[in-house]
């Protein structure tokens, strides 16, 4: 049973093929206990992740986001991690002007043969997301907008109207 | 006569060129609009000075194959060195006309200031005022009163790539940018900054002029506003989606703004979207001390990477 059960949030995380996502099967195989927050999306490499990815993952409803790729110097392409080293850095920095606390992504670097150190991690991370509670909405029409409409079902103002 | 200068130099390369670029005024004294002049007779229209709003290096791109000449105001020359910088154009087919800038004004605080603006029979403008004659009345200004945002805070008065300067340097308005406007908006809290953008979005038209005005915006057909596939904002008119455009706009500009200030000045609605960017520039400086447009040969931060980085900090987890 999940030690948070029904108290999950929506962690979304982006792991590179070659490292993280062996990491984080590495501490399956091991039965390393986990938070099961954590979604997973497989990406050839964290230098295939556009900031936008993290962007969209927060305006869908995600409360954190963690990116998880090879260590500097063992990228399977040599150079990705590099790349997103920089590009990571620089957006974490830049959601706090959004309203996103910086805590809610973390990037971080966890090897095929380190199950050990994936579940410090995804422990680590989701205690830290779940520290800040669930996200506010970024909602799909503005809140004054939607108050306004309240009380009205759309869908049978719809019908009538036909 | 600053003006009668440049006016000279212009017309003594035009046979040189296919065209120049500048400004002229527009539907009325008080709104400029872009010239472009091809005859000698053309440059007689070219007006320098405080009403020079627009950022006319966003046409370069378009014009790689013609040899076109660009008057530039401190801020639009480094535009054009990023445009260099990225190869987007061709430092044999521009030819760069550089004066000083004083400032140039914001018509939202003119309409603020003055009303009835919009009736404007004739604008006089000196070197730190300008003078609005309306129907009703006469309005004289302080430029510092009704001066744009970013040139409080201009570094870069001067071009800082010119084929030809014409007139006297001027001194920068400040020496570093203490990006005191990021720092009050970052004094709130996290809620609050969410509040505030989903307010600002909800104002958001999606008329694109911030994209459109961006000299740095080049993807054009293929911009990821309008492509279908991958489909990253939907046709919808909610607060996301716009906010999704903006966050898209400000990242697709990381490394690469140069805070012209074009988008804002652009919106219709007022929006203040540079504070986005104005924000990437800043983590950029800190990171990578490194400011973009002043150097056509620099390699952009984000195409580059060091083995052991000066300012990332490794995660202890």
């Amino acid at each position: 049973m999940p030690v948070l059960n029904g108290r999950e949030l929506r962690i979304v995380g982006f792991l590179c093929n070659w490292c993280s996502y062996g990491g984080a099967d590495t501490a399956g195989v091991a039965r390393f206990d986990q938070p099961t927050d954590l979604r997973i999306i497989r990406v050839p490499c964290s230098g295939r992740i556009d900031p936008l990815f993290i962007a969209k993952a927060f305006m869908n409803g995600a409360d954190g986001v963690l990116v998880s790729g090879c260590h500097p110097r063992d990228c399977h392409y040599s150079e990705g991690n590099y790349y997103a080293r920089r590009r990571l850095e620089v957006f974490k920095q830049f959601i706090t002007v959004l309203g996103i606390e910086p805590e809610r992504f973390e990037y971080t670097w966890v090897s095929a043969s380190e199950g050990q150190r994936w579940q410090e991690v995804v422990t680590k991370f989701t205690d830290q997301v779940h520290a800040l509670g669930p996200m506010a909405p970024i909602p799909e029409v503005a809140l004054s907008k939607l108050a306004q409409t309240e009380g009205t079902d759309l869908r049978t103002a719809i019908t009538e109207e036909a | 006569m600053m003006l009668d200068q440049l006016k000279e130099t212009i017309k003594t390369a035009l046979p040189e060129l296919d065209f120049v670029m500048g400004w002229t005024t527009g539907y009325d004294p008080l709104h400029a609009t872009p010239l472009y002049m091809y005859e000698p007779d053309d440059v007689d229209q070219l007006i320098w000075g405080p009403l020079n709003v627009h950022n006319l290096a966003v046409h370069l791109p378009a014009l790689r194959h013609k040899k076109v000449g660009i008057v530039v105001k401190g801020c639009d020359s480094r535009s054009v060195v990023e445009l260099l910088q990225e190869n987007l154009i061709d430092r044999e087919n521009v030819v760069i006309f550089g004066a000083p800038c004083n400032g140039v004004v914001d018509m939202t605080k003119i309409r603020k200031a003055v009303p009835d603006a919009h009736f404007a029979r004739s604008v006089e403008t000196a070197d730190n005022s300008l003078t609005i004659t309306t129907d009703k009345d006469t309005h004289t200004l302080s430029l510092a009163e009704v001066m744009a945002d970013k040139c409080t805070r201009c570094r870069f008065p001067n071009a800082v790539e010119a084929d030809h300067f014409v007139g006297e340097k001027r001194i920068p308005a400040v020496e570093t940018d203490p990006y005191a406007d990021l720092e009050s908006f970052e004094s709130q809290g996290f809620a609050e900054r969410r509040d505030f953008w989903m307010a600002e979005m909800d104002r958001c038209i999606r008329c694109y002029a911030c994209r459109n005005a961006c000299p740095l915006c080049v993807c054009r057909d293929h911009c990821v506003a309008q492509s279908r596939e991958p489909h990253w904002v939907s046709q919808r008119d909610g607060v996301r989606d716009k906010f999704m455009f903006q966050v898209i706009h400000a990242i697709h500009m990381a490394g690469r703004c140069t805070e012209c200030g074009e988008c804002e000045r652009a919106c219709p609605m007022d929006i203040p979207v540079l504070l986005l960017k104005r924000k990437l520039g800043n983590v950029i400086h800190d990171l990578f001390d490194y400011d973009a447009g002043l150097d056509a040969e620099a390699r952009p931060p984000l195409l580059a990477f060091k083995l052991e980085e000066d300012s990332i900090k490794e995660k202890d987890w």
